[in-house]
């Protein structure tokens, strides 16, 4: 896999696991985290109606702007910070190569 | 206590079909659901979406499918416990069972068909410490009787639909209401933010915009809640309740500890009839697993079908099902 990224995702548990994430197949953060098998309930699948997909992103460069659902959802979450994101809302680019994010807690 | 022939967990769309498959078999059923109305993850999460694979609906609004499902049982004149969750199973000397809720409502019932979907939705709770020492002595998650908060200081916290509404309903029966919101902006209707703008504005509520509540205060029953207005600004709120909404999330719950034989999360089942380790209770639709599973209304539509046969057996032991097709006989009312 040539055109593929390094994502680290930090577990409820404190683990911190690299994944490879290819650029070319139009997938968000959550589909990735959930093809490595990590606990992710996403449960809408990607339509920013959950929450149960929520980050904290730890580490990036530029990050794509918020889509108004993601925006609208993480105002109304009770564990968001200020580097929230929806992992089913940002989509696997070049530019996420390094990001590292830690999986919240949604209950 | 309340004597059904099958007693269903879940008033999702698989539950609600079970009743119809059932009633087809003239068995009666006893529907149990934590959440106040039925539908499941269709009502919950996503009653506005289309659903687009419903066999002989090229589309169908989620909320309309629950609408249609509930109309399709009537005949059947199934009952309902809504807004309580099951607790316990218990299993009687003669095969049959009694299911019990947190409310402590009992069905004594032959047959047990767990329709749980994703499990029951709960809460989602705000990480304040000391939160649940409160649950019942000022903190609630849900306004069940708004005749509660009458002439009392209340305080609500979400932006959502259902903070939205609340704040404009409970206004007019509280004698104080604050509506605390982290963001500023609102998720609900444009309408109902509209008006709890103006509200805050005439004067009748108090809004209170970028904060969080972060404390909570009380001995032995709610008196205050802390709020960190901005990241910076601590401000204390005399309330006797405190009402956080933040939506719901789906937890297995009690379900996880009736010995029923599980596979992450899920209930696992003989596909023959659907039927669980424990004879005589079933799991159909999204909490059941089995090889190739999937999670669709359709396939849990279709293990009613076959759960209902089988349970058929067990409500009328030794009498043979004859398999007719409901276009011979129509639908006959309970
Ligand atoms: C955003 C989204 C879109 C979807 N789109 C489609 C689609 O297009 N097509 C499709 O086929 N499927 C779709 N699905 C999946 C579909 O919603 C599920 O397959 C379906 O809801 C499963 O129905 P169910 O009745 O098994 O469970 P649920 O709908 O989850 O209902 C289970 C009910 O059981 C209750 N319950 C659980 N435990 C207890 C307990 N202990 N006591 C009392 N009550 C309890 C819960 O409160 C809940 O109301 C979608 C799902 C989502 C989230
Ligand atoms: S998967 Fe539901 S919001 Fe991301």
């Amino acid at each position: 896999m040539e055109e593929a990224i390094k994502i680290i995702v930090e577990t409820q548990a404190g683990e911190r696991v690299e994944l490879e994430a290819p650029t070319d197949m139009g997938l968000s953060v959550m589909e990735v985290m959930k093809a490595n098998e990590l606990e992710v309930p996403a449960i809408c699948g990607g339509m920013a109606i959950c929450a149960t997909c929520h980050v904290e992103v730890l580490e990036s460069g530029d990050l794509p702007e918020m889509n108004d659902d993601e925006a609208y959802m993480l105002e109304t979450l009770p564990h968001a910070t200020g580097s929230s994101r929806l992992s089913c809302q940002l989509r696997v680019t070049p530019e996420l190569d390094g990001l590292v994010v830690r999986l919240m807690p949604e209950a | 206590m309340l004597t059904t022939d099958i007693c269903i967990v879940g008033a999702g769309p698989v539950g609600l079909f079970a009743v119809f498959e059932a009633g087809l078999l003239k068995m009666r059923c006893h529907v149990i659901d934590a959440l106040p109305t039925v539908g499941g993850q269709l009502a919950e999460i996503y009653p506005k979406k289309p659903i687009y694979d419903i066999p002989g609906f090229p589309e169908v609004l989620a909320g309309d499918l629950v609408k249609n499902l509930e109309k399709q049982i009537e005949p059947f004149h199934p009952t309902f416990t809504l807004g309580e969750r099951v607790e316990h199973l218990h299993k009687q000397d003669d095969g049959s069972f009694i299911v019990e809720t947190s409310e402590g409502t009992k069905v004594a019932c032959k047959v047990v068909v767990i329709a749980g979907g994703l499990g029951s939705f709960e809460p989602r709770k705000p990480a304040i410490e000391q939160l649940e020492d409160f649950e019942g002595k000022g903190v609630a998650y849900m306004v069940k009787d708004p005749e509660k908060f009458r002439s009392k200081r209340v305080v609500l916290a979400g932006g959502g639909d259902s903070a939205l509404d609340w704040t404009i309903f409970l206004s007019g029966v509280a004698e104080e209401l604050t509506l605390v919101h982290r963001g500023t902006t609102f998720r609900g209707v444009p309408e109902s933010a509209e008006k709890v703008v103006s509200m805050a504005e005439e004067g009748h509520i108090k809004l209170l915009l970028k904060s969080n509540v972060t404390e909570v205060h009380g001995n032995g029953k709610l008196n205050a809640v802390t709020v960190l207005i901005d990241n910076e600004t601590e401000h204390t709120i005399e309330a006797d309740y405190f009402i956080p909404l933040f939506g719901l999330v789906p937890k297995l719950g009690p379900i996880e500890n009736w010995g029923l034989e599980l596979d992450k999360g899920a209930i696992k089942v003989d596909t023959f009839d659907y039927s669980t380790n424990i004879e005589g209770v079933y799991a159909i639709g999204d909490i059941n697993t089995y090889p190739g599973k999937l999670k669709l209304i359709l396939c849990g539509f279709h293990e009613a079908a076959l759960m209902a046969q089988s349970a058929y057996n067990i409500i009328n032991p030794g009498k043979k099902y004859v398999l007719k097709y409901t276009t011979v006989n129509g639908i006959q009312e309970l």
